[in-house]
């Protein structure tokens, strides 16, 4: 029942992409200046060092939100489970849901004391994944 | 105070071309910000938009799948179905005029009405080989994924209306209220699997603790889908109703109740009503709470004529709750909520001992769709 496919999410355009090579390149350039300075001993290396880092990280995350043209979309649906009693002896068998179960359906006879089986429960079972908020409880 | 010849110094600090560059680099950002700020945090809107535009056209697409591939595989058509289906995503209901109020519960009920059979008689045509189990979850089926088109279309036609337009209020609007418009979309979408597997769902919490409280006992059709059963229950008559399971459906909860109430010529001690009811964040799913008033959700057309009824006779009317939130009601009944419903029969069986006298009669009406759900 899981179904994955992929869609084709976003395109940039080359004008984009010339900004982000030039914002590349000038940080590296910064960052080659700011180099330079360190080898002189220049308190101005920081400016050109926290310019070059800055411009770095962004053209580089841009460049990566190019690359990232696929993208994939999930319908994940849960395990759903059965519970079948037996409301004489309580027997328990739980299973997978197959088409045409349903709650209070009567099924077949009871392997241990020939009464009749029956559907007593059908659910999903849900692992939260968000915290709960346990301060304004 | 700075002269007119050091300006240029001032503006362009530094010694080499490099700083040169840069402030130019910063002025010029700074006066694009200024003037195209906002287009361009409307552009990060409409990109933000597109990619959830994206995700509905999938799940849109993927909802007409499952419904023609269920067709396909209970109804046994002999033609393919997907040229009715599309035409079935596509339908309108146009709702009466209200200009004139007096009137209009019993012209939405028709048009609903009328809305629902030919829903119904259109599942036919697609599936000839479908019984009436699979007739109700194939119609469903098939809402849930109109529900899933209609979302989508709507969301697109404000993302190209903004477009056009270029305005940022048209598009914030739209994006504002995106994540709910997407976990709504989300919801119909496990609705749809559900419903073409005929699996119990968060709504049809109150339908269970009926069929709980009539199981074992005789049964009887009463109005429009919907079935009743004379069940003694702490030494009271109780008249347990619900839809006709397990088949997905809602039923006239309200009509049942009047023709019960009509049926007792009014001596009726106490009407309860259990519901799923839409949780607040922060609330626990598969609360149970009680409450008084008619707990049925819809239109209102059934709520209409229940509370018409229990004013004509005076008749209180008791609710118990099962709280839950929009995905968890149209998906596959989550273990909180069913268990919960046994919680909800011992509130109904105390509410019965505490507000009523031994020898009375009262109405118990499971409220909710009962696919999945026997009786």
């Amino acid at each position: 029942m899981r179904k994955a496919a992929e869609v084709s999410t976003r395109r940039f355009s080359s004008i984009i992409l010339i900004v982000i090579i030039v914002v590349l390149a000038l940080s590296l350039a910064a960052l080659y200046q700011a180099y330079e300075l360190f080898v002189l001993n220049d308190p101005n290396m920081g400016y050109y060092l926290l310019i070059g880092i800055i411009g770095l990280a962004l053209s580089t995350y841009m460049l990566f939100q190019t690359r990232r043209q696929i993208r994939k979309f999930t319908l994940k649906s849960p395990p759903i489970v059965t519970t079948i009693i037996c409301p004489e002896c309580n027997f328990k068998n739980i299973r997978n849901f197959e088409r045409g179960d349903y709650i209070l359906k009567e099924l077949g006879q009871c392997t241990k004391c020939k009464g009749k089986m029956m559907i007593s429960a059908i659910y999903r079972e849900v692992k939260e994944k968000v915290k709960e908020e346990k301060v304004f409880t | 105070m700075i002269q007119l010849e050091t300006l240029p110094a001032a503006l362009f600090p530094g010694q080499d071309s490099l700083s040169w560059i840069f402030q130019v680099i910063f002025t010029l950002l700074f006066i694009v910000f200024v003037f195209y700020g906002q287009r361009i945090q409307m552009y990060i809107m409409v990109r933000e938009i597109q990619g959830s535009l994206l995700r509905l056209k999938y799940i849109r697409d993927e909802g007409r799948k499952i419904a023609i591939a269920t067709i396909k595989e209970i109804g046994k058509p002999e033609a393919d179905p997907a040229e009715r289906v599309n035409q079935f995503l596509e339908y309108i209901t146009i709702p009466p005029e209200s200009m004139d109020p007096a009137g209009v519960v019993w012209k939405l009920e028709h048009i609903l009405d009328v809305r629902e059979n030919r829903f119904k008689d259109e599942v036919k045509l697609m599936a000839p080989a479908a019984d009436k189990t699979d007739i109700n979850n194939l119609e469903n089926t098939l809402e849930a994924a109109a529900a899933l088109n209609l979302i989508y279309k709507v969301i697109r036609h404000f993302y190209i209306l903004g477009k056009k337009t270029l305005s940022l209020y048209i598009i914030m609007q739209i994006q504002m209220i995106l994540p709910l418009i997407m976990r709504e979309a989300e919801a119909y979408a496990s609705a749809l699997k559900a419903f073409s597997y005929g699996q119990p769902i968060g709504d049809g919490a109150g339908a269970l603790v009926a069929a709980k409280l009539m199981h074992g006992h005789r049964k009887r059709k009463i109005e429009k889908d919907c079935v009743v059963a004379k069940v003694p229950l702490e030494s009271r008559t109780a008249y347990v109703i619900k839809a006709e399971g397990p088949g997905g459906n809602v039923g006239k909860p309200g009509e049942a109740i009047k023709r019960v109430v009509e049926e007792n010529k009014g001596k009726i001690s106490t009407i309860i009503m259990i519901d799923a009811q839409l949780k607040l964040e922060g609330e626990k799913p598969g609360e149970v709470v009680e409450g008084v008033g008619a707990a049925i959700g819809g239109p209102g057309i059934e709520q209409y004529k229940i509370e018409d009824s229990i004013l004509k006779y005076k008749i209180p009317i008791n609710a118990v709750a099962i709280k839950e939130d929009i995905g968890d009601a149209v998906s596959p009944m989550r273990k909180e909520i069913f268990d919960a419903t046994e919680v909800a029969v011992g509130l109904v069986k105390r509410a019965i001992k505490e507000k009523t006298k031994e020898g009375d009669t009262v109405i118990i009406a499971g409220i909710g769709n009962s696919i999945g759900v026997g009786q």
